[in-house]
């Protein structure tokens, strides 16, 4: 008993901190039994049923330029990995686009030269602050469906078809001599690697190196000859108005890609900007006294400094492309998102595929996050 | 085309999923209190004390509903809201419309957003069944069809090979296509697009040799497009797409009301009671007429609307051979065909009003 030092129970910090961690708890709690016994009372009303069976069933619609093979007759959750597979190639493209455009963009806006300093000024302010759906609507509207009419395309070379229908492109045929053309051409890049470095080392240790070089120029040869003629190649044909063989582009592929990439990059150039303007002007300095021109003092001094600021940033950005890609649906690009609504729409799971598509960008925006944090831890200061 | 009408299109199907289905249960809760009274516990009832009707329409298509600059609506699944809106009020004007998009439409009537959608709907067993669907009868049969440029000398569906054809999301067409397709062996590339406008525009570009959609839509829309005659719609009819109202499932006093709202319309023509002339039928000695428009019996009053509501629709709306000349025959000269009644050789059909 301890009665000249008893507080009362509502200012003990022990008991307070117990009991609001429980208030807060038991009001999540009730949150989630509230919506849930919304979610049952609502279901039952409307005679509906819960459960992801519907997966199995056939689609009973098509898909244009499907990454892997698909017909109608296929299951939905066929169709939803097609949709997977195109979000993810929109998002891979888009973010190697917005990233090698944003940094040249970024270092641009702080160069000497008034114009190249301005364009990029200019091409940050505009693209940042205009919605990305009203650039999309652009590019798709305004850019990529005024390209030739498929009765007048452009051609190059009988090779490629740029038309408003997309870029049709020659690809190879998975064939078997395809593969083993492929493995062939890894092999002389390997032993090209090879020679390279016998080249140096034999450089360093003053021996002649002109074997190694013969071998690097013979292999750097034999790859080309065995890209363009070794593979197995359809290339597009244009008869009756349509583009058959090679790859085809679409022009919905490409406003996305175009779209994404553009927008994003304006964001990572100001991210960019900011880090290059974080390291401390005594780098520069020391940089320029030890004589370092300034393409080499940006890359070698500079830049790798900047990165360590970067990164974070780099992240969202990166996950905010990711994330925004699902505005394929204003355009008619077959991604998860679209996929998942029409699938919604034809079989009323509306909660279900809501579930598939929000764990789906939940994901792979939780494997961007992983990557680019150990990235980061790499390219941190090491202290020891 | 509003760039933010589609952007609320793009969110709202998941928006009305998420917010709608968990939370909007107004009426899901009322049923749980009011089990013995069966006029509240109705959605009826609700409309009936909120004292207008939401109803989702398309809004993008001519003849059916079309916002025009005013923002006026009309066509004629416009005029099935104002049918029912003039039989629980007396009112035609106590509608409120909603445009929803082809994917959002089914989410709003399950999550009560909308009373009633009257949005060229075809009525097929998996909406009325699986999706939970209520569909009223039939208000405009109508059939697939294909849109093409006259150039490109195509004449069915053989020469889609290998062609890109533009069709909405979410809709029949894009399942019919497929199907047919699939039975010929023929390979095409579809561009699925969600916004009516969007579609025409892109096939106006030429992003694709062919627009399908029901033959309604494509004569409606191929009137709007810069160059009409350069156009055709085929003599082809590639499916059945029986469009109608519907309502959500498992209420059966409110989708009972609808489907004599919309069964009056045609016993009207049927009696060859329309708008102009209704005044004259007011002391007629016909028992079926008297019934029909409340003037003995209460037929209505059992279905829980006033006993002369298919006076109100009637008069305000006109009957179902006026809507279908003001909104669709004569603006795009097409045929009653199947539209028309059953005794001139159509499928418009009303259970006797007894």
């Amino acid at each position: 008993m301890m009665q000249d030092e008893k507080v009362p129970l509502w200012r003990d910090s022990r008991v307070i901190k117990i009991v609001g961690q429980a208030v807060v708890l038991a009001m999540v709690i009730a949150a989630i039994a509230f919506l849930g016994n919304n979610l049952v009372n609502n279901f039952q009303r409307l005679n509906l049923t819960f459960g992801f069976n519907f997966l199995d069933r056939s689609t009973s619609f098509g898909i244009s330029n499907p990454p892997i093979e698909f017909s109608p007759t296929d299951p939905y959750i066929r169709a939803l990995l097609i949709g997977l597979l195109n979000s993810l190639r929109v998002m891979f493209f888009g973010i190697i686009i917005a990233t090698i455009l944003g940094i040249t963009v970024g270092i641009s806006r702080l160069s000497d030269n008034w114009l190249v300093r301005n364009l990029a000024f200019a091409y940050v302010e505009i693209l940042r602050n205009t919605p990305l759906l009203l650039q999309l609507f652009f590019w798709y509207f305004a850019v990529f469906l005024q390209l030739p009419r498929i009765d007048r395309p452009l051609v190059v070379g009988n090779l490629l078809f740029l038309t408003n229908r997309g870029l049709d492109v020659p690809w190879f045929i998975t064939s078997g001599q395809t593969w083993l053309t492929l493995g062939c051409i890894v092999g002389c890049i390997l032993l090209g690697i090879l020679a390279w470095n016998k080249r140096i080392k034999a450089v360093e240790q003053g021996q002649n190196p002109q074997l190694w070089v013969w071998l690097l120029a013979g292999s750097a040869i034999a790859t080309i000859l065995l890209f363009i003629f070794g593979i197995d190649w359809a290339v597009p044909q244009l008869q009756n108005n349509s583009i058959t063989g090679g790859l085809n582009l679409s022009p919905e592929f490409a406003t996305l890609l175009v779209g994404l990439g553009i927008y994003t990059a304006a964001f990572i150039a100001e991210v960019v900007r900011a880090g290059i303007q974080s390291v401390s002007q005594g780098q520069w300095e020391a940089a320029k006294a030890l004589g370092l021109n300034s393409s080499t003092m940006m890359q070698l001094v500079i830049f790798p400094q900047a990165l360590r600021v970067m990164i974070p940033p780099l992240t969202s950005e990166f996950l905010n492309l990711a994330k925004n890609s699902s505005l394929a649906i204003a355009i008619g690009y077959s991604d998860i998102y679209a996929i998942g609504n029409t699938i919604s729409n034809q079989t009323g799971k509306a909660v279900e595929v809501l579930l598939i598509i929000m764990l789906t960008y939940l994901t792979i925006n939780l494997i961007i996050s992983l990557v680019m944090n150990r990235f980061n831890s790499l390219v941190q200061l090491k202290e020891r | 085309m509003s760039v933010w009408i589609t952007l609320k299109q793009k969110l709202s199907p998941i928006f009305l999923a998420l917010v709608l289905i968990t939370i909007g249960n107004g009426c899901g809760n009322n049923n749980a209190e009011t089990n013995g009274e069966e006029a509240s516990d109705s959605r009826l009832g609700i409309i009936q004390n909120r004292g207008n009707l939401v109803c989702g329409v398309n809004g993008q298509l001519p003849g059916f509903s079309f916002v025009d600059e005013n923002g006026e609506y009309s066509g004629m699944d416009v005029d099935i809201c104002r049918a029912v809106a003039s039989a629980l009020f007396g009112d035609p004007a106590q509608v409120e419309f909603r445009d929803l998009s082809t994917q959002e439409r089914f989410t709003a009537v399950q999550s009560g957003e909308v009373d009633l959608l009257s949005r060229n709907t075809t009525w097929t067993i998996s909406r009325d069944t699986s999706v939970g669907m209520e569909f009223a009868p039939t208000t405009f049969y109508d059939g697939q069809g294909l849109l093409v440029t006259k150039a490109s000398n195509i004449q069915g569906l053989e020469d889609l090979d290998g062609q890109s054809v533009c069709v909405l999301s979410g809709t029949t067409n894009e399942q019919n296509l497929a199907d047919r397709m699939r039975k010929l062996g023929l390979n095409y590339s579809p561009v699925v697009l969600e916004d009516v406008d969007l579609l025409y525009g892109a096939y106006e570009q030429g992003r694709c040799e062919a627009a399908t959609s029901d033959r309604s839509q494509l004569v409606a829309r191929r009137a709007v497009l810069a160059q009409p005659d350069d156009h055709e719609v085929l003599d082809l009819v590639l499916s059945k797409e029986p469009l109608g109202p519907l309502t959500a499932n498992g209420d059966t006093q409110w989708s009972d009301a609808v489907k004599w709202v919309t069964y009056a319309l045609i016993q009207a023509e049927e009696l060859g009671i329309n708008s102009q002339n209704i005044d004259s039928f007011a002391d007629t000695e016909d028992p079926t007429i008297r019934r029909f428009l409340g003037l003995e019996g209460n037929l209505g009053e059992d279905m829980g609307l006033p006993n002369d509501f298919a006076q109100n629709i009637v008069r305000n709306v006109g009957n179902y051979g006026e809507i279908y000349q003001r909104n669709i025959g004569q603006p795009f000269n097409l045929e009653r065909g199947l539209n028309a009644l059953w005794t001139d050789g159509g499928l418009m059909y009303s259970p006797p009003f007894r």
